[in-house]
């Protein structure tokens, strides 16, 4: 290609841009504006679930049709357009090249490419909004025969079936996971290829480590998937039978074929997520990473159990019982290494000297919340209480409280981290931690009550409760307002975030080179780096987290400090 | 681009190389998948094999040579390619995509041979003897053999760019990477070939 300097115009250097940095940012722009719907659809049903039938300010009458519509959207959107750009491919843009010590990604045209198709899955997703009959209402899993015959034409040619809301979706997924398996590729081939000399594998940083086990993790589980939405897919358009009994097919086969997907995928958006507290809690305590090797061992054998679990989402599908007890016991085998992981960080701020930062903050606020989601995991897990709870508001809540620290604290707390270095201005340290304390806030008032409504039968997919005595009395009636006004105020509290990136755009102090005072490479560079990342290519001494050593004169050396 | 975009590899594993192990990792799972919910229905439905003697071994056993074929004029291309010799690289590699193109023509004849026997996804004639299930047998024919043809054709067009591209001389160690996407598109037939075509 060409050598040597030359002028890049506005597109190639903003829009159709091959640096890493660039599209980095691209899929956080794309996930944070999906993120907004998102957060708009929850709004829109939270508003109608407390108060059926009313007209709901910005939106009016939301019909039951458009309910299952908006709840199906919201956990495709959040899951598929938000948790996996936000944190695997944004944080891996941004981080791998930087963090490893290159210029650039090992394919830096496919990973344009692999944006370029995301932006278009977003699309389709969104499109699918205005077709005849709307966007697809029967539950973000997309089981058949719900999903193999949602049409609201009896006898669809082959254009209506092809442009319905559930072929759609089917597209956007497959795009999206392309889009994903592009980027995968590249972030296991820079950091087995193009990491700086000297770094060797236990001193890459902890969340490049992560990230890349995400990604291969993720590699592993959608194949099956990707087969599955094919199948699917020539189900609605072209009626094939592998999904429909009367025809000698198996809607089981869909769930597990769903399944063994979907349950990697809550380690593929839970990796990155551990990966940012890994960084940031060691810097902001002053203290190596507590256990760094086992850590990735932990990660590396939940990595290989997360592939043997999947059935527990299938105990009320008809599932074998023998079956049931080896789902399980699985299930219940993987929260060890987790609960290791989470014992390494908290042993990693045992007696370090702690700095209240907003990274720290969102990263301490993630193991608390995430800390009520795991252990009502273990609850679900137990195939007997699983048959009790399956499909209610304790489900919700609990994966509210796993997805939601992950996904935004695990984002946000990289966003305050990392914003100095990538932007190269400071963030407002006040309207931060506003920030964090609402948020924290407003999540535990919105899903903390659900729990109880879950418990007390709360089925989850029902759009006005009227109709349901044991549930339509007190308190649950409260508690369900309770959790309106807890969602309203959660996203309105967003925009105190909006607020401090708007200031700190216009009027930001430019941030130092290494303002936090933290050892990995991204901040040997400049604040933002330019194309190329560093001047020269940094060698590599010493392992990630070398914090407080005794004998120097700074409580930090930096992973290219020659003694 | 800087400068040293480059001269940063310090690993033994070409890049390139390692992209397409992992790529291909990537599809044999797509494929294994799709296998292994056929073989599941199959050794739940014995009956199967009364439908799949309608498919032909002989055109089944024609394409398995076909593409054995054209997999070695590939690595043939591939050396030629080594000693820097893209004429015969790209002869080998035409040769290759003939093979392709054969395999397809094959292929078509196959469906259409089928499909005016009525043999295709909702098979009206299966449904009214009262045989239903057997459909679903064309369903998984259908959609294995299609998404390998697919790949065929992929296969073909990675091929026919690289071809164009090595035509200076320049970027001649790209044509080891279509051969291993070739062969991985050679493998998956040789799993489809049996499972469809002799197991009767």
């Amino acid at each position: 290609m060409e050598n040597g300097q030359h002028q890049q115009s506005f597109i190639q250097k903003y829009i159709f841009s091959t640096d890493h940095k660039v599209i980095g940012m691209q899929y956080a722009i794309n996930g944070l504006l999906m993120a907004i719907a998102g957060g708009f659809l929850a709004y829109v049903f939270r508003y109608n679930l407390a108060f059926p039938g009313k007209d709901i300010p910005l939106f009016g009458q939301l019909s039951p049709m458009q309910y299952n519509t908006f709840i199906t959207n919201h956990g495709m959107i959040m899951v598929f357009w938000v948790g996996m750009p936000l944190l695997l491919s944004s944080l891996g843009n941004f981080l791998i090249p930087t963090m490893v010590g290159t210029d650039d990604m090992a394919f830096p045209t496919l990973n344009m490419l692999s944006f370029w198709i995301f932006f278009v899955s977003s699309i389709v997703l969104l499109l699918a909004f205005f077709v005849p009959g709307g966007a697809y209402g029967g539950g973000w899993t997309m089981y058949p025969p719900l999903s193999a015959n949602a049409y609201m034409n009896p006898n669809p040619d082959f254009f209506q079936a092809l442009f319905s809301g559930a072929s759609l979706m089917l597209l956007a997924v497959a795009l999206e996971f392309v889009a994903m398996l592009m980027g995968g590729i590249n972030f296991v081939v820079t950091t087995i290829n193009k990491r700086a000399k000297g770094m060797t594998a236990f001193r890459i940083p902890l969340i490049v480590w992560f990230i890349d086990i995400a990604s291969v993790i993720f590699m592993f589980a959608v194949g099956p998937l990707v087969a599955g939405a094919f199948m699917l897919l020539l189900d609605i358009t072209v009626g094939t039978g592998f999904f429909d009994a009367a025809r000698g097919g198996d809607p089981i086969l869909w769930q597990h074929l769903f399944w063994f997907f979907g349950h990697p995928e809550v380690y593929v958006l839970l990796l990155p997520s551990l990966g940012v507290l890994g960084e940031i809690l060691p810097v902001f305590s002053r203290k190596p990473l507590f256990a760094y090797k086992s850590i990735i061992y932990m990660a590396l054998f939940s990595a290989v159990l997360s592939v043997v679990v999947w059935a527990h989402h299938q105990f009320v599908s008809g599932i074998d019982p023998r079956m049931a007890t080896f789902f399980s016991i699985g299930t219940i085998i993987i929260s060890i290494p987790f609960a290791g992981i989470f014992l390494a960080f908290m042993a990693t701020l045992w007696g370090g000297s702690i700095k209240f930062t907003t990274p720290m903050l969102f990263a301490l606020g993630f193991i608390g919340l995430f800390l009520v989601g795991g252990l009502t995991g273990l609850f679900l897990g137990s195939n007997a209480f699983d048959i009790y709870a399956h499909d209610s508001y304790f489900v919700v809540a609990h994966f509210h409280y796993t997805l939601f620290p992950d996904i935004f604290f695990g984002f946000f707390a990289a966003f305050y981290y990392w914003f100095p270095k990538f932007v190269g201005k400071d963030l407002d340290k006040t309207l931060g931690k506003i920030h964090f304390w609402l948020t924290t806030i407003f999540f535990n008032l919105t899903f903390f009550l659900l729990f109880f409504n879950g418990l007390a039968g709360e089925h989850r997919r029902i759009n006005n409760y009227s109709f349901f005595g044991n549930v339509n009395k007190e308190p649950y009636t409260t508690f369900e307002k309770i959790c309106t006004v807890g969602a309203i105020l959660l996203i309105l509290s967003q925009f105190v975030f909006v607020i401090n990136l708007i200031k700190t755009l216009r009027s930001g102090k430019k941030a130092a080179k290494n303002p936090w005072n933290a050892t990995t490479l991204e901040w040997v560079t400049d604040s933002p780096p330019k194309h190329g990342n560093f001047d020269t290519f940094p060698v590599v001494y010493r392992g990630p987290y070398e914090y407080s050593v005794p004998g120097c004169n700074e409580d930090y050396l930096p992973q290219n400090q020659e003694n | 681009m800087s400068n040293s975009s480059t001269t940063v590899d310090i690993r033994q594993t070409p890049q390139g190389r390692l992209g397409m192990w992992i790529l291909i990792a990537g599809e044999l799972i797509i494929f294994g998948g799709l296998i292994a919910c056929y073989l599941l229905n199959r050794i739940r439905y014995p009956e199967w094999g009364m439908e799949a003697v309608h498919t032909s071994t002989f055109f089944g056993a024609l394409n398995t040579a076909v593409l054995l074929l054209s997999s070695f004029t590939i690595v043939l291309a591939h050396t030629a390619a080594n000693n820097m010799k893209p004429r015969k690289a790209q002869m080998y590699m035409m040769l290759t995509i003939i093979g392709g193109l054969l395999f397809l023509v094959n292929k078509s004849i196959e469906y259409s041979r089928e499909i005016s026997e009525g043999l295709t996804f909702s098979s009206p004639k299966l449904v009214a003897s009262g045989k239903e299930v057997g459909s679903l047998f064309w369903s998984f024919y259908y959609i294995m053999t299609g998404l390998h043809a697919l790949h065929v054709v992929v296969g073909m067009t990675v091929i026919f760019i690289i071809m164009l591209q090595i035509r200076k001389g320049n970027n001649l160690h790209r044509v080891e990477l279509a051969g291993m996407y070739w062969h991985m598109v050679d493998l998956i037939w040789i799993f489809l070939f049996p499972l469809l075509y002799i197991a009767k």
